[in-house]
């Protein structure tokens, strides 16, 4: 078994149309390293998980995908993240545009105080979205897209707040969905979810990466391996193994990964 | 993290010892089955016939071994591809222990009957399979890729024997009618003998399985495309 990481030109490439492609990309905080050399190629309208121990690098590396980072006092970037071949570092990016394009959901649901309809109007009325009917379609898609609606849709203007754990989940991906983005990234969305709720938000990714792609970093590795078709492994700043998912947990080629799926360390 | 890791270690072992105390018993089964039918002892037969009982127990237990494993540890990569192994694997050494069960039948059977000819070639096929059966789960406990090569090596000589015993009894069919019967019996037993080895050389085929990752026929007479020179 080899252990000379995923940085290398070894990279496996996904199949298909590349969304997503970082290139030895590294990440600063402060003097503190945390990303080294990265560079992965993330599949159009697949999932692909992020996994590896705490501290390993894998949500820093989600935070680059959308610049998350940058409000992060002290972070640099170095190298390349590419969105269909555009650079999203480079002097002129919309941030607020990418953002819009690169949704974010994270660990614990996030619902504003205000009511159900008005959490998920909130990012299109951002945009500039006013007319009545056109918000109605965009909240009741958006709803519907994160398998939500049925449960909301005679309570819309009821408190976000008052719905379940699992149900503010679903509304936080309606909120990112609401304003149409390309790629969802999620930061371990189900880490504060009981396993029924856990079950529909997998249910649904799998809904939803028909039409988006979707980079999830988890903590759970059975997640991982029921979901996504690529999986990413980290550790301490580097991908040292990235592959189909199968070939990851059946077949890694990296003893360290063989390692870490196999619970012997983390 | 440490200690789970460590009991689960140990239960994987666990699987292990009791897999290779399954091939040691079955291993056994076979030796006293062909010797009770080259000794023509019936008594001795019949209890590798009450024996299988306890094969068939080792094996529902190693499986339900296995099947908790999986339920509990859900277990990923080498650990998976270790019980996933062990599980194809009793199944293979089960068999092994229903064909010792048809040998000693065919003891029982033939008890009293003269052979037409001491019974050479079936004894050294047997040993020559025990053996393969032993070096097949030594292959797999100590995850000895060139053991396996061996292994499957063996399974070449296996099947030259079974065609020369083929061959030996046709001719006798042919020469004395009268012996057909007893014929046909030790004609099925040196088959049975010749499906054993191909069991051992799936047993090494999983190991090797375990080692790499790939699933793959590795002696040439189990392919599809082969053609035997003995063979027709």
């Amino acid at each position: 078994m080899e252990s000379s990481g995923a940085n290398s030109d070894s990279v496996i490439r996904s199949e298909g149309e590349v969304k997503v492609e970082a290139r030895g990309l590294d990440l600063f905080y402060g003097e503190f390293q945390a990303l080294r050399g990265v560079s992965v190629a993330v599949a159009a309208r697949r999932i692909t998980a992020l996994i590896g121990p705490s501290g390993c690098g894998k949500s820093s590396f989600l935070r680059c995908l959308n610049r998350m980072n940058d409000l992060i006092d002290g972070a640099r970037v170095e190298g390349d993240v590419l969105l269909d071949g555009e650079r999203i570092y480079d002097q002129g990016t919309d941030v607020a545009a990418l953002r819009k394009r690169v949704g974010m959901v994270f660990q614990t649901p996030n619902p504003f105080p205000m009511s159900v309809y008005d959490n998920v109007a909130y990012g299109p009325r951002l945009h500039g979205c006013r007319g009545r009917a056109e918000l109605d379609e965009t909240v009741e898609k958006s709803l519907r897209g994160a398998a939500l609606w049925d449960e909301v849709r005679d309570g819309l203007r009821k408190s976000a707040l008052d719905l379940s754990g699992g149900q503010q989940q679903r509304l936080s991906i309606a909120r990112v969905l609401a304003v149409e983005p390309e790629v969802l990234l999620m930061d371990e969305p189900c880490s504060a979810l009981d396993p029924t709720a856990t079950f529909r938000i997998e249910e649904l990714m799998l809904e939803l990466k028909e039409r988006y792609t979707i980079v999830i970093v988890t903590h759970n590795m059975y997640q991982a391996s029921r979901v996504s078709e690529y999986t990413g492994v980290f550790l301490m700043g580097e991908l040292i193994e990235y592959g189909q998912t199968t070939q990851i947990f059946e077949m890694p080629r990296d003893q360290r990964t063989d390692d870490y799926v196999r619970g012997r360390f983390g | 993290m440490r200690r789970t890791r460590q009991a689960f270690d140990e239960q994987l072992r666990e699987l292990e010892r009791r897999l290779v105390e399954m091939g040691r018993f079955v291993e056994s089964m076979l030796g006293k089955a062909v010797k009770s039918l080259a000794d023509q002892d019936a008594a001795a037969a019949r209890e590798v016939i009450a024996a299988d009982d306890t094969a068939d127990e080792m094996d529902l237990d190693i499986e339900q071994h296995c099947m908790r494993l999986l339920a509990l540890q859900q277990p990923m990569s080498r650990d998976l591809r270790t019980i996933g192994t062990v599980m194809k694997v009793i199944a293979d050494v089960e068999r092994i222990g229903d064909y010792s069960v048809d040998i000693a039948r065919t003891a029982i059977k033939l008890e009293g009957d003269e052979y037409f000819r001491p019974l050479e070639d079936i004894p050294r096929m047997t040993e020559m399979v025990q053996q393969m059966l032993r070096d097949a789960l030594e292959a797999l406990v100590d995850r000895d890729l060139e053991q396996v090569a061996r292994v499957v090596a063996c399974d070449d000589a296996v099947d030259r024997m079974w065609y020369k015993v083929r061959d030996d009894v046709e001719r006798v069919m042919q020469e004395q009618p009268e012996v057909v019967p007893q014929a046909v019996a030790l004609l099925l037993v040196a088959r049975y003998l010749e499906r054993v080895a191909d069991h051992t050389v799936n047993i090494a085929e999983r190991t090797a399985y375990m080692e790499t990752g790939r699933l793959e026929t590795l002696a040439p007479s189990h392919r599809a495309d082969y053609e035997a020179e003995g063979e027709g």
